[in-house]
């Protein structure tokens, strides 16, 4: 078990036939059971070809109807991502990953707008994509660093996930999906909508939380916790030193106006009940300890 | 679309107050007549052009709280303009906003002057949470709005812009009626509002303020002040704002390190760090804090670091006179270990490195890594974890 994907999922690739999509197709594809979960590429002008034997079709809907494919992934470059988007969107996919970094705010804000209403979940954008190991990766991580347990992990950052994911493979302690909720101010998934999934699944038994200055999201998702969690999490927060009104990388990361403050945040967590560190070192190992305490 | 790869990653970009006048008036909004001045002769005789018995000297530079620094006057005379242009220009202002060592003012805005009788703001800003635009408005005009959110929050009132439909009249109506905008002046904040609105979406800004929006003894609505961030992202379709981008104004490092595709952002510690991913920078300047150091900038190579980028990056850190200890800590996905170690070692070596330097290294080809970091022949200290990491570098900046 898992959330959101597993070895039976089946991914079609918008972007595929790009530089980066290319790149990490060949990457999903050799990882687990990828030949089988890879099996579209949407490509309006280069419909009918093929890559690493994977069809190309010329909409998501025409890709849809000839593989069943019910996910899709997006490298589409930043001007033309939110309208990929839209059309997994109107085409009714159960899931969309968007990988693309550099998406236009107001863009993001109508498609957002457009999803209301709609079944499509949304990952992303600005994120390395979910895993669930030993079955599927879609998305940009290292599968290498990944093992297969009972341990889950949601981020808003890419490399810092991977930290987190390496520390808990390090000490012998799997994960059950890795999700990376991408770092852009207007997205898909938020932390508690991937909590409550790890909550419901029985194949997770802990969960990292792992945060960023800037937004509310991570309070929010605190407070739920407090009342609905049954589930021991551990969490971080990055941040910590960044001055007031910079941006950090992320568009997301800004405190504004006193909120948002990494200190602030840990403090909701903690009286939230979630076991937080400040050292970025330690979150494999206070997890580490819960696990064996309880 | 050269300017849109050098903003990429980077920082939002603000823009003068005279710049995001232009704006409004191109959206219909009124302003009073300005001009912009780059030396006291032009300050006057622009005061001269203008006509009328006041004037306002205005300090433009990317940051608020000018007012309270001295960097904004009144006079009322040609002789009061030119007293004042001269204290002004050249001037390093100092506002909570800028360093210590404050911003030296290099432009003016000279302004006709305005018989204000009420100031309202109104700003503009991306909710994250509600995924709409928000527009906020108060009484309070002329205050700043962080702290009219502290002291009475009541005041601030919210409306969530449908975008769809935009910003209507009745809710502007609503909205000017509770912060006590006179029913005679309604048509005219309407215009104000709707225009502001158009502008913030057209021009893909992140944050837009006008404070104040005065009220007139002849019964006008005026933007006496704006202010607009930018979305860095969408800057490839705006080469009308990459136009007003004043270099002058931005941190010299960073606008070095955005020809390279580099984010970065100087503070005031003494460790250099180079790290890949947002996250994992600001996590490693966290831990390096928690060691008791001090980092001394945020940068972010990206997901794809070529030797050259991380030579630019070297260099850049060793610009800071502070330097007294480099770490580098990367987890290598995309980015091969191996890539990156030769990319160390062959900055390491161009720049010759006197300052000591960790290197932490994880990820994809790692062993290679650091085979090829430990036969360099150079003395960098490897870290096998990034608290191991974080302890040696705060050690050597020590020069233990």
């Amino acid at each position: 078990m898992s959330i959101l994907i597993d070895k039976n999922t089946r991914v079609m690739t918008q972007g595929m036939t790009g530089k980066v999509g290319q790149f990490h197709t060949v990457n999903c594809k050799a990882y687990a059971n990828g030949t089988n979960c890879f099996v579209a590429g949407v490509n309006p002008k280069k419909a009918g070809e093929m890559f690493e034997g994977i069809p190309v079709y010329a909409s998501v809907r025409d890709a849809k109807a000839a593989t069943g494919a019910t996910v899709s992934v997006i490298y589409v470059p930043p001007s033309g991502a939110a309208a990929a988007i839209d059309e997994a969107v109107e085409a009714d996919l159960d899931l969309v990953i968007c990988i693309t970094e550099g998406i236009p705010v107001h863009d993001m804000l109508r498609t957002r707008y457009k999803m209301q209403g709609k079944r499509t979940l949304l990952i992303g954008p600005n994120c390395p994509g979910l895993i669930t190991p030993d079955e599927i990766k879609i998305g940009i991580m290292p599968g290498h660093i990944h093992r297969k347990g009972r341990i889950g992990v949601v981020s808003r950052s890419g490399t810092l996930t991977y930290e987190a994911v390496g520390q808990l493979t390090a000490l012998g302690l799997g994960q059950s999906s890795c999700v990376g909720i991408g770092g852009d101010p207007i997205n898909g998934l938020k932390h508690l909508d991937v909590m409550r999934l790890f909550n419901d699944d029985p194949a997770t038994d802990a969960v990292i939380m792992v945060g960023e200055i800037g937004g509310s999201d991570e309070e929010e998702c605190a407070s739920w916790i407090k009342d609905n969690m049954r589930k021991p999490v551990v969490g971080f927060i990055a941040g910590i030193t960044a001055p007031p009104g910079k941006r950090m990388g992320h568009a997301g990361a800004i405190i504004s106006g006193g909120q948002g403050g990494a200190e602030d945040k840990l403090a909701v967590m903690e009286e939230c009940g979630i076991h937080i560190t400040r050292n970025p070192a330690e979150m494999g190992r206070v997890m580490q300890k819960i696990l064996k305490g309880s | 679309m050269a300017a849109h790869v050098s903003f990429k990653r980077s920082t939002i970009m603000k823009i003068h107050e005279y710049q995001g006048k232009e704006i409004l008036r191109q959206f219909g909004v009124p302003t009073p007549r300005g001009m912009a001045c780059f030396s006291v002769d032009e300050a006057v005789a622009a005061a001269r052009q203008l006509g009328g018995t006041v004037w306002v000297v205005k300090a433009q530079i990317h940051a608020g709280g000018r007012g309270k620094g001295g960097g904004v006057k009144v006079a009322k005379s040609l002789d009061e303009v030119r007293n004042a242009a001269q204290q002004i220009l050249g001037m390093h202002l100092v506002t909570h906003q800028t360093s210590k060592e404050g911003q030296m003012v290099r432009r003016l805005l000279i302004e006709e002057g305005a018989q204000i009788v009420k100031e309202f703001y109104f700003g503009m800003v991306i909710d994250r949470s509600k995924q709409r635009v928000a527009l906020l408005a108060s009484s309070e005009g002329g205050m700043e709005i962080e702290v009219v959110a502290a002291h009475s929050p009541d005041k601030i009132h919210k409306v969530w812009i449908d975008p769809v439909v935009g910003l209507r009249d009745a809710e502007v109506d609503s909205v000017a009626r509770d912060i006590g905008i006179p029913a005679a002046a309604l048509t005219q904040a309407r215009a104000c509002l709707q225009g502001l609105y158009r502008a913030f979406v057209e021009k893909d800004a992140m944050l837009a303020e006008i404070n104040p929006l005065v009220l007139t003894a002849d019964g006008r609505v005026l933007a006496l002040d704006a202010k607009f961030n930018f979305d860095s992202n969408a800057l490839y379709r705006h080469p009308e704002i990459v136009a007003y981008r004043d270099l002058d104004e931005e941190d010299p490092a960073e606008v070095e390190a955005s020809k390279f595709d580099l984010s970065y952002i100087s503070l005031d510690g003494d460790i250099g760090c180079l790290v890949n991913g947002a996250g994992l920078a600001m996590a490693t300047m966290d831990i390096i804090k928690l060691y008791g150091g001090s980092p001394a900038n945020f940068l972010d190579v990206g997901g794809g670091a070529s030797k050259e980028k991380v030579t630019e990056a070297f260099k850049l850190m060793l610009h800071n006179p502070n330097l007294q200890a480099i770490l580098v800590n990367i987890f290598g996905g995309i980015m091969k270990c191996d890539v990156i170690a030769e990319g160390v070692v062959a900055a390491a070596r161009e720049v010759h490195l006197k300052v000591p330097l960790v290197v932490r290294l994880e990820g994809t080809n790692v062993e290679l890594g650091k085979k090829i970091l430990a036969e360099s022949g150079l003395p960098i200290i490897s870290g096998d974890d990034m608290a191991d990491a974080a302890e040696k570098v705060v050690a050597a900046a020590r020069g233990k």
